[in-house]
């Protein structure tokens, strides 16, 4: 009897969840559908247009899926540069010791971080700063989030990437040092073909990140509503025009909104779906 | 066990006491709790008015300052006992909804602040603003900039105007002006809650808005006046229809509703044409609906909702007014107003009579 009611409730404990799942979807698709309708799938994907003209109401989504791209890619971009290293840090040269524990602790700590505190920083700190060096006039822009947002997702890229560099057997890394490798040698030759489709998936995590980041970037990127012309203009994110706009829109306006997230949430899901094969592939191999 | 269960129960006791205790002073009704949302720029005088209101009354206000175009959306979804707006409500959006009492509650004045390197004063036009806003005069050094303030050094660097991101009754103020002195702006641009800038960059909220241009050196943004005298911003004197310079100031500001007013206090004053008024001045409105019986709203409810406009309209709340950097309603629009809440009902009987 017990045993049943366990089992009862664990069923339906964990069908909750790709139930809510699936409300969601439903909910976004139902409510999108208005837009898509109007618009047309495609050329709503590519109208560059966002006009509230009441009568010739014009809804793209063109500018913030090229601004999400932009500020997702340079983030990546400038990422890498020190997610990398830390991952070789921690899972090669200092594996195991104290220095590479706290390194790593401070690591997993930038991810704890609520975003409106990033997003402070960047405003108060780094924007000026960008200012000042005459980067850009008004200092926010697809730069300034990307900025930003790179140092959002090192923890997430750095240390799912140690894991997978710890994981490349010793008796390999061993058998090149013994035919005269030098440690860069082995990184090269040995550690990253053996652990790399797991770092690129932790990457691609990462990325999953960045895409869906609202509050940091709508604080920083400076919210207009066309395609940037450089990486220091100002632009919107699919995240941060539904972050500005959600609260007064309605009927098609708010229609075209709910598209955006959908597409938002197929980009991100298909991104995340990449990263976990890639995952399943590095472990197996 | 059984101690614990007294003591826990005494305290539930006293909770109740203590919720059911806040008798209001008139007609006895039980203090309530009202919520309301919408316009930013009215939310330092709304602030210290509920703050006023329940002391005198004894019911709270809650008011979310998320601006004009979320609150009125919040009561059309009849979530709100009132929406703050700058902008009234147009015919189109009447009709669209159950009807509503347009209640001004102050006046107010949309100031051009700006972050100038050296600059304490600035006068601008109302065709200037347009076209900076428009991205046609783009340099500080504009010579259509440096005729209108002779003897000030313009700096050599580019404009940066700052806009409003989200649905605001103040970007409808402000564009609502620009179309009336700009033939350019209204063919290009019109007027909006939300209209779509070409240059620049926008911020959440006038408070979002003053930071921006606080934090930016050649910016130049719109805000409500208070936002800029809080954070002590300078703003421009305006050239009003009259060709006179202007600053914002009580007297200036309510110069401008010298006009008439409908009956439904449904009207714009920018660009007033009366001496001494500044060009970018406004009226605030509470806006509820005239059928208060809406979504298990309460009678008590629905009094306390026009007990506040009441208070609002009255002498004592109108004085705080000009204390935070806005005008007195005329008398006549509180006359006005006085005659709308009267025709407000619950299950279609007359609240006030």
């Amino acid at each position: 009897m017990n045993d049943k009611l366990y089992r009862f409730l664990l069923t339906a404990a964990a069908l909750a969840v790709p139930i809510v799942c699936g409300g969601v979807v439903y909910a976004l698709v139902t409510d999108a559908y208005a837009a898509f309708e109007h618009f047309g799938f495609l050329k709503f994907l590519t109208s560059s247009e966002w006009s509230y003209t009441e009568g010739a109401e014009q809804y793209g989504a063109l500018p913030f899926i090229t601004g999400t791209l932009m500020t997702t890619a340079l983030a990546l971009l400038f990422c890498i540069p020190f997610s990398l290293p830390v991952a070789l840090f921690v899972g090669e040269y200092f594996k195991g010791t104290k220095v590479a524990s706290v390194l790593a602790t401070v690591t997993d700590l930038l991810a704890g971080i609520p975003s409106i505190i990033y997003g402070l920083w960047g405003f108060y700190t780094l924007r000026p700063l960008i200012m000042a060096l005459n980067i850009s006039p008004q200092g926010s822009g697809i730069l300034t989030a990307s900025l930003v947002l790179a140092i959002m997702i090192i923890p997430y890229a750095a240390s799912l990437s140690a894991e997978f560099i710890k994981m490349v057997p010793n008796d390999l890394k061993e058998g090149a040092y013994s035919l005269g490798a030098t440690r860069a040698e082995v990184i090269r030759r040995v550690v990253f073909p053996v652990a790399g489709s797991g770092i690129f998936s932790s990457y691609i995590l990462a990325i999953g990140r960045a895409l869906g980041e609202t509050m940091t970037v709508t604080m920083l990127i400076g919210n207009t509503n066309n395609i940037p012309e450089s990486i220091t203009s100002t632009g919107n994110s699919m995240a941060s025009i539904i972050a500005n706009q959600f609260g007064e829109a309605d009927g098609l306006r708010l229609s075209s909104l709910i598209a955006i997230g959908l597409v938002l949430f197929l980009i991100t899901a298909i991104i995340n779906l990449i990263g976990k094969v890639m995952i399943k592939r590095a472990r197996i191999a | 066990m059984k101690k614990i269960f007294s003591t826990v129960m005494t305290l539930v006791l006293a909770l109740a006491m203590v919720s059911c205790g806040g008798a209001s002073k008139d007609g006895g009704r039980k203090a309530q709790e009202l919520s309301g949302a919408g316009a930013t720029f009215p939310l330092p005088f709304y602030n210290v008015v509920f703050e006023h209101f329940a002391e005198v009354n004894g019911d709270v206000v809650a008011y979310g300052g998320i601006g004009s175009g979320g609150g009125v959306r919040n009561l059309r979804d009849k979530i709100v006992d009132f929406a703050g707006s700058d902008a009234f409500l147009t015919d189109k959006e009447m009709a669209e909804m159950d009807a509503v009492i347009h209640v001004p509650t102050c006046m107010g004045a949309v100031v051009l602040a700006y972050n100038l390197d050296g600059v304490n004063s600035l006068n601008l036009s109302g065709e200037l603003i347009a076209d900076i806003f428009a991205g046609e005069v783009k340099m500080w050094n504009d010579e259509r900039i440096a005729a209108l303030n002779p003897g000030v050094t313009l700096p050599a660097e580019a404009i940066i105007p700052v806009f409003r991101s989200d649905g605001s009754g103040t970007t409808f103020v402000f564009t609502d002006y620009l179309t009336k002195v700009s033939p350019m702006w209204k063919e290009k641009f019109g007027a909006g809650k939300s209209v779509n800038f070409p240059v620049g960059q926008a911020a959440k909220g006038n408070p979002g808005v003053a930071g921006v241009v606080k934090q930016t050196k050649n910016a130049i943004g719109y805000v409500g006046s208070e936002y800029a005298f809080a954070q002590k911003i300078p703003y421009a004197t305006l050239q009003n229809q009259r060709g006179e310079l202007v600053e914002p100031t009580a007297a200036s500001i309510s110069a401008a509703a010298s006009g008439t007013i409908p009956a439904d206090t449904r009207c714009s004053i920018t660009n007033a044409d009366a001496a001494g008024a500044y060009p970018i001045s406004t009226f605030t409105w509470m806006i509820i609906y005239k059928e208060q019986h809406y979504a298990d709203r309460s009678k008590a409810q629905a009094m306390a909702t026009l007990d506040l406009l009441k208070y609002i309209l009255s002498d004592e709340a109108q004085h705080i007014t000009s204390e935070v950097h806005y005008a007195p309603l005329p008398a006549k629009a509180k006359e006005l107003s006085m005659a709308n809440l009267k025709a407000v009902t619950y299950d279609g009987v007359e609240i006030l009579n």
